[in-house]
């Protein structure tokens, strides 16, 4: 790799999804032009180019090309620079399908249910939502256990695929506990995964990356009273 | 060592397709078990705690979830004998980023397609109408969807095409008659012995399906 690199990510600060390649190219130390999308402005047309498909951040641009999706721009990373830094999917085969695997469960079934529980109106909804959320949070206790085998991280020794998925909520989860004064974690009934999160957030590639608690509090707080003023009005 | 592969299944899956697809391609011998979707195994319910649902591939005892995990898990373990995903990196990532279109676009359509009526079935019919238009234009002119090559792309989408018939018959859908280029490439994959052997009778898939709306659902 002798010429240098041209590597841009269009990204939005508040976002998980794109915390996740930032964490991965500060692993891999690899150099990038960061570009703030303006969500609730415009998309620039950059954005539309790279990713007409979804239209949504993050895209990494690698030398004119584009790749989206937050965890394949994280595996393209790993592949693409290889032999710099840590790998971040494990090495054998059955260990990188339960990394995907829990990583899946995470976006596909997870988040989307504590989404879900954030924002319905509805309390039966939110309460069956958030039986679902409490009883991912157990899974999660459970899959970290069987798979960090006494180790710090889902990775091992060092942060890998599965604790960039998952960490890349924490800073949210913080930030909405903030908010609503309700705790998320609960010591009692998912210790591993609390010990998990405090490691996560010491790790000196995270430290770096993720936004302040605060800011994303202030942030979900305006969202909210903009929220609340639009429905006032309709 | 075929009981060394086990895999849990239903015939009509698209899903369960793609692994059964992904086992030919490799020449790896396996237990094929049909499951009873209304009456699951105990050890479907022991393998697959977290969804409950098929495929679900067992190796050596251990279970592997997911169709696409699985697909990746068996190129990954056998990678000499045709390779599913490229070995460039940009390619791979394109690959995988219209699988996960696929899986993103077509799940929640694809049912509603033959087990909705009404509003909700014309909102499916829709979805994946504009699904079909995005792959064909994707498609282009090349032989698959990642070019010369049969791949990762082709495998996650061919076991759709069983399901076309019922599509056009149950739910009133165009698609042999508007996308000829992909059924060109279905055509083409179905050359392949390993889609051949996994893919079931199209004709088989809506007689079951039409029951099952009769008789389970009530419809029509």
């Amino acid at each position: 790799m002798g010429e240098r690199e041209k590597v841009k990510l269009l990204g939005v600060w508040y976002s998980p999804y794109a915390i996740r390649p930032m964490i991965a190219l500060h692993l891999k130390s690899v150099e990038y032009d960061y570009v703030e999308e303006d969500l609730f402005g415009s998309k620039s047309e950059l954005l539309l180019k790279s990713n007409p498909v979804h239209k949504k951040v993050p895209v990494l641009i690698h030398n004119t090309k584009p790749v989206c999706e937050s965890l394949n721009i994280v595996e393209y990373i790993d592949e693409t620079w290889n032999s710099s830094g840590q790998s971040i999917l494990p090495s054998h085969p059955h260990d990188r399908a339960l990394a995907r695997f829990w990583s899946a469960f995470v976006d596909n079934k997870w988040f989307p249910a504590l989404k879900l529980a954030t924002i319905t109106k509805s309390e039966d909804a939110k309460a069956k939502a958030m039986e679902e959320v409490e009883e991912g949070l157990l899974q999660l206790e459970d899959a970290f256990v069987s798979i960090s085998k006494g180790k710090p991280f889902f990775g091992g020794e060092a942060i890998g695929f599965m604790d960039i998925c998952l960490g890349s909520f924490l800073v949210l989860l913080k930030a909405m506990e903030e908010l609503k004064g309700e705790k998320l974690f609960d010591e009692s009934k998912t210790p591993s995964l609390c010990k998990w999160a405090s490691e996560f957030f010491s790790d000196e590639t995270v430290k770096n990356v993720v936004p302040e608690i605060k800011k994303v509090a202030e942030f979900l707080r305006e969202l909210e009273v903009r929220a609340q003023s639009a429905a006032s009005r309709s | 060592m075929a009981e060394e592969v086990i895999l849990l299944d239903y015939w009509a899956s698209m899903f369960g397709m793609r692994t059964r697809i992904a086992l030919y391609e490799k020449g790896v011998k396996y237990e094929y078990r049909e499951e009873d979707l209304s009456n699951k195994s105990p050890l479907l319910l022991e393998m697959n705690p977290i969804h409950k649902k098929i495929p679900v591939l067992i190796h050596k005892g251990k279970p592997i979830c997911e169709s696409i995990i699985q697909v990746q898990y068996i190129d990954e373990l056998w990678p000499d004998t045709n390779p599913i995903l490229p070995s460039d990196p940009y390619q791979r990532a394109q690959a995988r980023f219209w699988v996960d279109y696929i899986d993103k676009k077509t799940y929640g359509p694809c049912k509603a397609l033959w087990s909705e009526t009404g509003e909700k079935q014309e909102a499916a019919k829709m979805e994946f109408t504009e699904v079909l238009t995005t792959l064909d234009s994707e498609l282009g002119d090349k032989s698959f969807f990642g070019g010369n090559e049969f791949g990762l792309v082709d495998i996650a989408f061919i076991g759709f095409y069983s399901w076309f018939r019922t599509y056009e018959e149950v739910a009133n859908l165009s698609i042999v008659a508007k996308f000829s280029k992909l059924v060109s490439w279905a055509q083409r994959c179905l050359k392949r012995e390993s889609v051949a052997k996994a893919l079931p009778d199209s004709d088989k898939v809506l007689k079951s399906v039409s029951d099952h709306r009769k008789i389970v659902l009530g419809l029509d």
